[in-house]
Protein backbone atom coordinates (compact mmCIF):
# COMPACT_ATOMS: atom_id res chain seq x y z
CA UNK A 1 0.00 0.00 0.00
CA UNK A 2 1.48 3.24 -1.55
CA UNK A 3 1.37 6.19 1.38
CA UNK A 4 2.60 9.37 -0.50
CA UNK A 5 2.61 13.04 0.72
CA UNK A 6 0.09 15.50 -0.96
CA UNK A 7 1.95 18.24 -3.21
CA UNK A 8 3.04 21.52 -1.81
CA UNK A 9 2.54 19.62 2.54
CA UNK A 10 6.17 18.75 2.59
CA UNK A 11 9.97 20.14 1.66
CA UNK A 12 11.70 17.02 1.23
CA UNK A 13 14.86 19.61 1.38
CA UNK A 14 14.19 20.69 4.93
CA UNK A 15 12.73 17.82 6.15
CA UNK A 16 14.26 14.56 4.30
CA UNK A 17 13.54 12.45 7.07
CA UNK A 18 9.66 12.93 6.58
CA UNK A 19 10.24 12.20 3.05
CA UNK A 20 12.34 9.05 3.10
CA UNK A 21 9.39 7.61 5.25
CA UNK A 22 7.16 7.83 2.42
CA UNK A 23 6.54 5.32 -0.43
CA UNK A 24 7.28 8.44 -2.82
CA UNK A 25 7.63 11.79 -2.46
CA UNK A 26 5.69 14.50 -4.08
CA UNK A 27 6.88 17.93 -5.25
CA UNK A 28 5.25 21.07 -4.58
CA UNK A 29 3.92 22.15 -7.78
CA UNK A 30 6.52 23.31 -10.33
CA UNK A 31 5.35 25.74 -12.95
CA UNK A 32 6.90 27.75 -15.85
CA UNK A 33 8.38 30.83 -14.23
CA UNK A 34 9.60 31.48 -10.76
CA UNK A 35 6.11 31.97 -8.62
CA UNK A 36 6.90 34.02 -5.03
CA UNK A 37 3.48 32.99 -4.29
CA UNK A 38 0.76 35.02 -2.03
CA UNK A 39 1.71 37.80 0.24
CA UNK A 40 1.16 36.53 4.07
CA UNK A 41 -1.29 35.74 5.50
CA UNK A 42 -1.12 32.70 3.76
CA UNK A 43 -2.93 30.23 6.22
CA UNK A 44 -5.69 30.17 9.02
CA UNK A 45 -7.01 27.05 10.96
CA UNK A 46 -11.05 26.50 11.05
CA UNK A 47 -12.41 24.39 13.33
CA UNK A 48 -12.55 21.53 11.52
CA UNK A 49 -9.56 22.16 8.90
CA UNK A 50 -7.54 24.56 7.46
CA UNK A 51 -7.26 26.74 5.06
CA UNK A 52 -4.02 28.12 2.59
CA UNK A 53 -3.28 30.70 -0.08
CA UNK A 54 0.37 30.26 -0.91
CA UNK A 55 -0.67 30.90 -4.62
CA UNK A 56 1.98 27.79 -6.12
CA UNK A 57 5.12 29.64 -4.58
CA UNK A 58 7.67 27.96 -6.59
CA UNK A 59 11.75 28.19 -8.48
CA UNK A 60 10.23 27.27 -11.73
CA UNK A 61 11.00 24.61 -13.91
CA UNK A 62 14.56 25.82 -15.02
CA UNK A 63 16.11 26.17 -11.21
CA UNK A 64 13.96 23.13 -10.95
CA UNK A 65 15.59 20.30 -13.02
CA UNK A 66 18.89 22.63 -11.86
CA UNK A 67 19.30 22.60 -8.45
CA UNK A 68 15.99 20.80 -6.95
CA UNK A 69 15.96 17.79 -8.87
CA UNK A 70 19.15 16.49 -8.35
CA UNK A 71 18.83 16.97 -4.18
CA UNK A 72 15.37 15.27 -4.37
CA UNK A 73 17.21 12.26 -6.41
CA UNK A 74 20.08 11.76 -3.68
CA UNK A 75 16.70 11.05 -1.16
CA UNK A 76 16.46 7.74 -2.89
CA UNK A 77 12.75 7.69 -2.33
CA UNK A 78 10.65 7.51 -6.12
CA UNK A 79 9.97 11.24 -7.00
CA UNK A 80 6.77 12.06 -8.42
CA UNK A 81 6.53 15.91 -9.91
CA UNK A 82 3.59 17.99 -9.48
CA UNK A 83 3.19 20.29 -12.76
CA UNK A 84 1.09 23.35 -12.94
CA UNK A 85 0.40 25.85 -15.54
CA UNK A 86 -1.88 28.55 -17.33
CA UNK A 87 -2.89 26.84 -20.14
CA UNK A 88 -2.59 23.51 -21.94
CA UNK A 89 0.58 24.45 -23.83
CA UNK A 90 2.35 25.36 -20.25
CA UNK A 91 1.45 21.48 -19.24
CA UNK A 92 2.46 20.28 -22.04
CA UNK A 93 6.15 22.12 -22.33
CA UNK A 94 6.98 21.03 -18.83
CA UNK A 95 5.80 17.34 -19.55
CA UNK A 96 8.05 17.28 -22.12
CA UNK A 97 11.24 18.72 -20.12
CA UNK A 98 10.49 16.99 -17.23
CA UNK A 99 9.55 13.75 -19.36
CA UNK A 100 13.29 13.47 -20.25
CA UNK A 101 14.46 13.11 -16.55
CA UNK A 102 15.18 9.59 -15.27
CA UNK A 103 14.88 10.95 -11.69
CA UNK A 104 11.49 11.07 -12.03
CA UNK A 105 8.74 8.18 -11.57
CA UNK A 106 5.59 9.81 -12.16
CA UNK A 107 4.37 13.37 -13.09
CA UNK A 108 1.41 14.65 -11.41
CA UNK A 109 -0.65 17.19 -13.16
CA UNK A 110 -2.10 19.86 -10.71
CA UNK A 111 -5.38 20.73 -12.76
CA UNK A 112 -7.18 22.54 -10.08
CA UNK A 113 -5.70 24.52 -7.44
CA UNK A 114 -7.73 26.95 -6.32
CA UNK A 115 -5.77 29.65 -5.34
CA UNK A 116 -4.70 30.67 -9.05
CA UNK A 117 -6.25 31.60 -12.43
CA UNK A 118 -8.07 28.27 -14.19
CA UNK A 119 -6.58 27.39 -17.35
CA UNK A 120 -9.35 27.78 -20.17
CA UNK A 121 -8.68 24.20 -21.29
CA UNK A 122 -10.53 21.31 -19.27
CA UNK A 123 -8.93 18.72 -17.42
CA UNK A 124 -8.82 16.09 -20.27
CA UNK A 125 -7.69 18.93 -22.72
CA UNK A 126 -4.70 18.89 -20.67
CA UNK A 127 -4.23 15.65 -20.19
CA UNK A 128 -4.39 15.12 -23.78
CA UNK A 129 -1.60 17.63 -24.60
CA UNK A 130 0.54 16.42 -21.39
CA UNK A 131 0.03 12.98 -23.14
CA UNK A 132 1.39 13.97 -26.03
CA UNK A 133 4.78 14.85 -24.94
CA UNK A 134 5.98 12.09 -22.56
CA UNK A 135 5.86 8.70 -21.88
CA UNK A 136 6.05 8.61 -17.89
CA UNK A 137 3.06 7.71 -16.01
CA UNK A 138 0.84 10.80 -15.61
CA UNK A 139 -1.54 11.32 -12.78
CA UNK A 140 -4.30 14.04 -12.93
CA UNK A 141 -4.91 15.80 -9.50
CA UNK A 142 -8.63 17.01 -9.27
CA UNK A 143 -11.30 18.88 -8.01
CA UNK A 144 -14.30 17.87 -6.24
CA UNK A 145 -16.09 21.29 -6.91
CA UNK A 146 -17.37 19.84 -10.12
CA UNK A 147 -21.08 18.88 -10.68
CA UNK A 148 -20.06 15.19 -11.95
CA UNK A 149 -16.16 14.27 -11.05
CA UNK A 150 -17.19 10.94 -12.19
CA UNK A 151 -17.44 12.34 -15.79
CA UNK A 152 -14.12 14.30 -15.20
CA UNK A 153 -12.20 11.20 -14.32
CA UNK A 154 -13.42 9.45 -17.42
CA UNK A 155 -12.49 12.16 -19.63
CA UNK A 156 -8.92 12.28 -18.03
CA UNK A 157 -8.63 8.72 -18.13
CA UNK A 158 -9.94 8.38 -22.03
CA UNK A 159 -7.20 11.22 -22.49
CA UNK A 160 -4.86 9.05 -21.31
CA UNK A 161 -4.01 10.14 -17.49
CA UNK A 162 -2.32 6.40 -16.08
CA UNK A 163 -4.11 7.55 -12.37
CA UNK A 164 -5.87 10.20 -10.65
CA UNK A 165 -5.43 11.88 -7.56
CA UNK A 166 -8.37 12.87 -5.65
CA UNK A 167 -9.11 15.39 -4.21
CA UNK A 168 -7.45 18.70 -4.14
CA UNK A 169 -8.57 21.46 -2.07
CA UNK A 170 -11.98 23.47 -2.25
CA UNK A 171 -12.55 27.26 -1.80
CA UNK A 172 -12.83 28.20 1.53
CA UNK A 173 -12.90 31.84 4.00
CA UNK A 174 -12.53 32.29 7.23
CA UNK A 175 -13.00 35.46 9.53
CA UNK A 176 -11.19 36.75 11.95
CA UNK A 177 -12.68 36.90 14.83
CA UNK A 178 -12.21 39.84 16.38
CA UNK A 179 -11.94 42.10 13.02
CA UNK A 180 -14.49 40.07 11.01
CA UNK A 181 -12.01 41.05 8.24
CA UNK A 182 -10.74 38.07 6.41
CA UNK A 183 -7.89 36.04 7.58
CA UNK A 184 -6.32 35.30 4.52
CA UNK A 185 -4.65 38.15 2.45
CA UNK A 186 -6.51 36.56 -1.15
CA UNK A 187 -10.09 36.39 0.94
CA UNK A 188 -10.13 32.81 0.37
CA UNK A 189 -8.02 30.18 -0.24
CA UNK A 190 -7.92 26.47 -0.39
CA UNK A 191 -9.77 24.07 2.15
CA UNK A 192 -8.10 20.90 3.44
CA UNK A 193 -8.15 18.64 6.59
CA UNK A 194 -10.62 16.65 8.34
CA UNK A 195 -13.43 18.84 7.12
CA UNK A 196 -12.92 17.85 3.21
CA UNK A 197 -12.38 13.82 4.14
CA UNK A 198 -16.34 12.76 3.42
CA UNK A 199 -16.09 15.34 0.27
CA UNK A 200 -12.96 13.54 -0.91
CA UNK A 201 -14.42 9.78 -0.17
CA UNK A 202 -17.40 10.77 -2.62
CA UNK A 203 -14.97 12.00 -5.19
CA UNK A 204 -13.05 8.97 -5.36
CA UNK A 205 -15.73 6.54 -5.31
CA UNK A 206 -17.47 8.54 -8.16
CA UNK A 207 -14.08 8.21 -9.99
CA UNK A 208 -13.13 4.82 -9.53
CA UNK A 209 -16.79 3.61 -10.68
CA UNK A 210 -16.17 5.99 -13.81
CA UNK A 211 -12.80 5.12 -14.66
CA UNK A 212 -11.04 2.10 -12.64
CA UNK A 213 -7.97 4.07 -12.87
CA UNK A 214 -5.39 3.98 -10.27
CA UNK A 215 -6.51 6.42 -7.70
CA UNK A 216 -4.26 8.16 -4.70
CA UNK A 217 -6.71 8.95 -2.50
CA UNK A 218 -6.05 12.80 -0.69
CA UNK A 219 -8.56 14.75 1.71
CA UNK A 220 -8.28 14.93 5.69
CA UNK A 221 -6.65 11.17 5.90
CA UNK A 222 -4.89 11.21 9.70
CA UNK A 223 -5.10 7.77 10.58
CA UNK A 224 -5.03 3.93 9.12
CA UNK A 225 -8.91 3.95 9.32
CA UNK A 226 -8.95 6.74 7.31
CA UNK A 227 -7.12 5.53 4.55
CA UNK A 228 -8.36 2.11 4.64
CA UNK A 229 -11.58 3.99 4.32
CA UNK A 230 -10.45 5.50 1.11
CA UNK A 231 -9.13 2.14 -0.15
CA UNK A 232 -13.12 1.16 0.31
CA UNK A 233 -13.94 4.00 -2.02
CA UNK A 234 -11.70 3.03 -4.32
CA UNK A 235 -8.33 4.41 -3.80
CA UNK A 236 -5.33 2.52 -4.40
CA UNK A 237 -2.75 4.22 -2.46
CA UNK A 238 -3.33 7.26 0.02
CA UNK A 239 -1.48 11.03 0.10
CA UNK A 240 -1.39 12.53 3.63
CA UNK A 241 -1.77 16.36 3.19
CA UNK A 242 -2.69 18.35 6.69
CA UNK A 243 -1.84 15.75 9.10
CA UNK A 244 1.87 15.84 8.40
CA UNK A 245 1.89 19.89 9.54
CA UNK A 246 1.48 19.02 13.03
CA UNK A 247 2.67 15.04 12.59
CA UNK A 248 5.56 14.57 10.75
CA UNK A 249 5.58 10.96 12.02
CA UNK A 250 1.91 10.27 10.07
CA UNK A 251 3.59 8.12 7.55
CA UNK A 252 4.52 5.46 10.27
CA UNK A 253 2.15 5.51 11.70
CA UNK A 254 -0.39 5.60 9.21
CA UNK A 255 1.07 2.60 7.55
CA UNK A 256 1.31 0.63 10.95
CA UNK A 257 -2.18 1.59 11.69
CA UNK A 258 -3.89 0.55 8.33
CA UNK A 259 -1.74 -2.85 8.60
CA UNK A 260 -3.96 -3.22 11.96
CA UNK A 261 -7.06 -2.45 10.44
CA UNK A 262 -6.79 -4.96 7.33
CA UNK A 263 -5.48 -7.47 9.87
CA UNK A 264 -8.54 -6.90 12.59
CA UNK A 265 -10.84 -7.85 8.74
CA UNK A 266 -8.56 -11.01 7.87
CA UNK A 267 -7.32 -9.17 4.80
CA UNK A 268 -3.97 -10.29 3.93
CA UNK A 269 -3.46 -6.81 2.03
CA UNK A 270 -5.32 -3.28 2.76
CA UNK A 271 -5.99 -3.50 -1.27
CA UNK A 272 -8.12 -6.65 -0.83
CA UNK A 273 -10.98 -4.31 0.34
CA UNK A 274 -10.75 -1.55 -2.69
CA UNK A 275 -14.03 -0.41 -3.71
CA UNK A 276 -16.34 -2.72 -1.67
CA UNK A 277 -18.02 0.64 -0.76
CA UNK A 278 -19.80 -0.35 -4.60
CA UNK A 279 -20.07 -3.80 -3.70
CA UNK A 280 -21.56 -4.40 0.06
CA UNK A 281 -19.26 -3.46 2.19
CA UNK A 282 -18.04 -6.11 4.54
CA UNK A 283 -20.49 -8.37 3.22
CA UNK A 284 -18.54 -8.26 -0.34
CA UNK A 285 -15.51 -9.93 1.57
CA UNK A 286 -15.59 -14.09 0.30
CA UNK A 287 -14.10 -14.54 3.30
CA UNK A 288 -16.16 -12.37 5.83
CA UNK A 289 -18.92 -13.52 4.17
CA UNK A 290 -18.23 -17.09 5.04
CA UNK A 291 -17.60 -16.14 8.40
CA UNK A 292 -20.97 -14.33 9.61
CA UNK A 293 -22.68 -16.92 7.88
CA UNK B 1 12.84 16.25 14.40
CA UNK B 2 11.42 14.76 17.77
CA UNK B 3 7.78 14.76 18.70
CA UNK B 4 6.54 13.36 21.92
CA UNK B 5 3.62 13.71 24.18
CA UNK B 6 4.27 15.85 27.07
CA UNK B 7 2.33 15.93 30.34
CA UNK B 8 1.24 19.81 31.62
CA UNK B 9 2.86 19.89 34.98
CA UNK B 10 1.70 23.22 36.05
CA UNK B 11 0.34 26.23 34.62
CA UNK B 12 -0.62 29.97 36.70
CA UNK B 13 -1.33 33.25 35.41
CA UNK B 14 1.06 36.27 34.82
CA UNK B 15 -0.76 39.37 34.22
CA UNK B 16 -2.97 38.44 31.41
CA UNK B 17 -0.18 35.77 30.13
CA UNK B 18 -0.98 31.64 31.22
CA UNK B 19 2.53 30.38 31.81
CA UNK B 20 2.66 26.28 31.22
CA UNK B 21 4.78 23.98 32.70
CA UNK B 22 5.19 20.97 30.58
CA UNK B 23 7.32 17.53 31.57
CA UNK B 24 10.70 17.65 29.44
CA UNK B 25 10.86 14.30 28.31
CA UNK B 26 13.82 13.64 25.99
CA UNK B 27 13.24 16.74 24.01
CA UNK B 28 16.33 18.75 23.95
CA UNK B 29 15.34 22.64 24.90
CA UNK B 30 17.73 24.00 22.22
CA UNK B 31 18.84 27.01 21.81
CA UNK B 32 16.73 30.66 23.40
CA UNK B 33 14.93 31.97 20.74
CA UNK B 34 14.36 28.76 18.61
CA UNK B 35 10.70 27.23 19.00
CA UNK B 36 8.40 24.46 19.65
CA UNK B 37 4.85 23.16 17.68
CA UNK B 38 2.39 23.18 20.92
CA UNK B 39 -0.53 20.55 19.69
CA UNK B 40 -3.58 23.03 20.79
CA UNK B 41 -6.22 20.20 22.52
CA UNK B 42 -9.19 20.07 19.96
CA UNK B 43 -7.63 22.03 17.24
CA UNK B 44 -6.54 21.00 13.96
CA UNK B 45 -3.20 22.56 13.95
CA UNK B 46 -0.41 23.08 16.53
CA UNK B 47 0.60 26.25 17.92
CA UNK B 48 4.54 27.77 17.27
CA UNK B 49 6.00 28.98 21.34
CA UNK B 50 9.24 29.87 21.71
CA UNK B 51 10.83 28.58 25.14
CA UNK B 52 10.71 31.00 28.05
CA UNK B 53 12.13 28.53 30.96
CA UNK B 54 13.87 25.75 31.19
CA UNK B 55 13.77 24.08 34.38
CA UNK B 56 15.18 21.08 35.21
CA UNK B 57 13.19 18.18 33.36
CA UNK B 58 10.59 20.83 32.30
CA UNK B 59 9.79 23.07 29.48
CA UNK B 60 8.07 26.11 30.37
CA UNK B 61 5.93 28.14 28.14
CA UNK B 62 4.16 31.35 27.93
CA UNK B 63 0.72 31.89 26.24
CA UNK B 64 -1.07 34.93 25.30
CA UNK B 65 -5.00 33.56 25.26
CA UNK B 66 -5.72 35.68 22.00
CA UNK B 67 -7.54 33.01 19.55
CA UNK B 68 -8.96 29.50 19.79
CA UNK B 69 -5.94 27.64 19.46
CA UNK B 70 -3.46 29.52 22.52
CA UNK B 71 -6.81 29.87 24.64
CA UNK B 72 -7.34 25.62 23.99
CA UNK B 73 -3.51 25.65 25.11
CA UNK B 74 -3.94 28.25 28.27
CA UNK B 75 -6.47 26.04 29.76
CA UNK B 76 -4.92 22.73 29.41
CA UNK B 77 -5.56 20.54 32.47
CA UNK B 78 -2.44 19.38 34.88
CA UNK B 79 -2.04 16.02 33.97
CA UNK B 80 -3.61 16.41 29.98
CA UNK B 81 -0.88 15.14 27.62
CA UNK B 82 0.73 17.55 24.87
CA UNK B 83 2.62 17.02 21.71
CA UNK B 84 5.49 19.10 21.36
CA UNK B 85 7.57 18.95 18.45
CA UNK B 86 10.80 20.27 18.74
CA UNK B 87 13.06 22.55 19.23
CA UNK B 88 12.69 24.07 15.85
CA UNK B 89 14.38 27.12 13.73
CA UNK B 90 17.17 29.41 14.34
CA UNK B 91 17.64 30.77 17.62
CA UNK B 92 20.01 33.84 18.90
CA UNK B 93 23.32 34.04 18.50
CA UNK B 94 24.96 33.67 22.09
CA UNK B 95 28.57 35.61 21.19
CA UNK B 96 28.20 38.86 21.85
CA UNK B 97 29.89 40.68 23.79
CA UNK B 98 27.24 43.46 25.76
CA UNK B 99 23.86 41.79 25.39
CA UNK B 100 20.87 43.38 25.94
CA UNK B 101 17.43 41.95 25.71
CA UNK B 102 14.22 44.06 24.36
CA UNK B 103 10.65 42.62 24.82
CA UNK B 104 7.61 43.60 23.78
CA UNK B 105 4.45 42.46 25.09
CA UNK B 106 4.14 38.73 24.92
CA UNK B 107 7.36 39.09 23.10
CA UNK B 108 9.46 38.95 26.69
CA UNK B 109 8.37 34.64 25.98
CA UNK B 110 11.85 33.96 24.96
CA UNK B 111 13.45 36.24 26.92
CA UNK B 112 13.52 34.60 30.29
CA UNK B 113 15.21 31.47 29.05
CA UNK B 114 17.65 33.83 26.92
CA UNK B 115 18.40 35.11 29.83
CA UNK B 116 19.59 32.58 31.61
CA UNK B 117 21.94 31.70 29.26
CA UNK B 118 23.70 34.87 28.87
CA UNK B 119 24.12 35.15 32.98
CA UNK B 120 21.80 37.98 33.43
CA UNK B 121 21.89 40.70 31.04
CA UNK B 122 20.39 44.19 31.30
CA UNK B 123 16.59 44.11 29.87
CA UNK B 124 14.00 46.52 28.64
CA UNK B 125 10.69 45.59 28.62
CA UNK B 126 7.46 47.28 26.77
CA UNK B 127 3.73 47.02 27.41
CA UNK B 128 0.46 48.69 26.54
CA UNK B 129 -1.10 48.10 30.08
CA UNK B 130 0.58 48.03 33.61
CA UNK B 131 -1.89 44.58 33.60
CA UNK B 132 0.66 43.49 31.00
CA UNK B 133 3.66 44.66 32.80
CA UNK B 134 2.85 42.34 35.38
CA UNK B 135 4.76 39.85 32.87
CA UNK B 136 7.65 41.52 33.90
CA UNK B 137 7.88 39.44 36.92
CA UNK B 138 9.71 36.90 34.84
CA UNK B 139 12.53 39.08 34.00
CA UNK B 140 13.01 40.50 37.62
CA UNK B 141 15.79 43.25 36.68
CA UNK B 142 14.23 44.52 33.46
CA UNK B 143 14.06 48.44 33.09
CA UNK B 144 9.95 48.52 32.27
CA UNK B 145 7.68 51.07 30.29
CA UNK B 146 4.03 50.99 29.67
CA UNK B 147 2.70 53.05 26.83
CA UNK B 148 2.39 55.60 25.73
CA UNK B 149 6.16 55.38 26.32
CA UNK B 150 7.75 52.66 23.86
CA UNK B 151 9.89 50.55 24.90
CA UNK B 152 12.49 51.26 21.62
CA UNK B 153 12.56 55.35 23.55
CA UNK B 154 14.24 53.21 26.40
CA UNK B 155 17.22 51.39 24.28
CA UNK B 156 20.91 52.61 25.71
CA UNK B 157 23.05 52.82 22.84
CA UNK B 158 26.47 50.74 22.69
CA UNK B 159 24.54 47.17 23.08
CA UNK B 160 24.04 44.09 20.95
CA UNK B 161 20.14 44.26 20.61
CA UNK B 162 18.21 40.96 21.09
CA UNK B 163 14.66 41.72 20.87
CA UNK B 164 11.17 39.66 20.38
CA UNK B 165 7.97 41.57 20.22
CA UNK B 166 5.38 42.91 17.42
CA UNK B 167 6.88 43.41 14.00
CA UNK B 168 6.55 47.49 14.38
CA UNK B 169 8.50 47.35 17.42
CA UNK B 170 11.00 44.91 15.30
CA UNK B 171 11.28 46.98 12.57
CA UNK B 172 11.91 50.44 14.74
CA UNK B 173 14.73 48.47 16.67
CA UNK B 174 16.22 47.39 13.85
CA UNK B 175 16.79 51.29 12.56
CA UNK B 176 18.10 51.95 15.85
CA UNK B 177 20.47 49.25 16.29
CA UNK B 178 21.43 47.70 13.05
CA UNK B 179 23.45 44.61 14.71
CA UNK B 180 20.32 43.52 16.37
CA UNK B 181 19.23 40.04 16.47
CA UNK B 182 14.91 40.34 16.00
CA UNK B 183 12.74 36.86 17.11
CA UNK B 184 9.89 37.18 14.79
CA UNK B 185 6.32 36.16 14.27
CA UNK B 186 4.28 34.79 11.88
CA UNK B 187 1.03 32.44 11.57
CA UNK B 188 2.25 28.88 11.03
CA UNK B 189 1.61 25.68 10.31
CA UNK B 190 4.29 23.26 10.50
CA UNK B 191 7.08 24.59 11.45
CA UNK B 192 9.72 22.56 9.66
CA UNK B 193 9.38 24.25 5.97
CA UNK B 194 6.85 22.35 4.42
CA UNK B 195 3.63 24.72 4.19
CA UNK B 196 5.06 27.56 3.38
CA UNK B 197 2.62 29.85 5.50
CA UNK B 198 5.00 31.85 7.81
CA UNK B 199 6.59 33.65 4.81
CA UNK B 200 7.26 37.22 6.37
CA UNK B 201 9.03 39.83 3.73
CA UNK B 202 12.11 40.94 4.88
CA UNK B 203 15.35 41.86 2.46
CA UNK B 204 12.83 42.19 0.23
CA UNK B 205 12.09 38.64 -0.21
CA UNK B 206 9.37 36.56 0.96
CA UNK B 207 11.07 34.29 3.61
CA UNK B 208 9.70 31.05 5.67
CA UNK B 209 10.72 32.26 8.72
CA UNK B 210 10.30 28.24 10.34
CA UNK B 211 13.55 27.74 8.15
CA UNK B 212 15.42 31.01 7.65
CA UNK B 213 14.45 32.45 11.35
CA UNK B 214 12.23 32.88 13.33
CA UNK B 215 15.66 35.08 14.87
CA UNK B 216 16.68 37.42 11.96
CA UNK B 217 19.83 40.09 11.59
CA UNK B 218 18.54 43.04 11.65
CA UNK B 219 20.66 44.56 8.90
CA UNK B 220 18.31 42.02 6.68
CA UNK B 221 15.18 43.53 8.22
CA UNK B 222 16.62 46.82 7.06
CA UNK B 223 17.92 45.98 3.87
CA UNK B 224 13.94 45.67 3.36
CA UNK B 225 12.73 48.97 4.43
CA UNK B 226 15.98 50.72 1.80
Amino acid sequence: MTILNASGCLDALTAPEVARSLDAFVTKTVTPLVRVGNAPVRIAETDHGMLNSIGLANPGIDRFLAEHLPRLAELGVPIWVSVGGFSAADYADLCARLGERPEIAVLELNVSCPNVAEPAESAAEIVRAARAETSKPLYAKLSPAVPDVGAVASAAAGAGADGLTLVNTIRGLVLDERTLRPVLSTAAGGYSGPALRPIALAAVLAAYRASGLPIVGVGGVETGRHALEFIVCGASAVALGTVLFTDPGAPERVRAELAAEAAALGLANPLDARGIALTGGLDSLPRLTKYVN
Amino acid sequence: MRREALRVLAAEDVGPYRLVRLERGGLDPGVPGQFFMLEAPGRVLSRPMSLCFAPRRELAFLIDPVGPGSRALASAACGERIHVLGPLGNGYRLDVARPLLVGGGIGIAPLPYLSQRLGGPPAVLGFRSEWHAEAAVLLPDADIVVEPTYVTEAIPPGFDVLACGPEPMLRAVARLAPGAQLAWEAPMACGFGACYGCVVEVGGQLRRLCVEGPVLRAEVVVEAAA
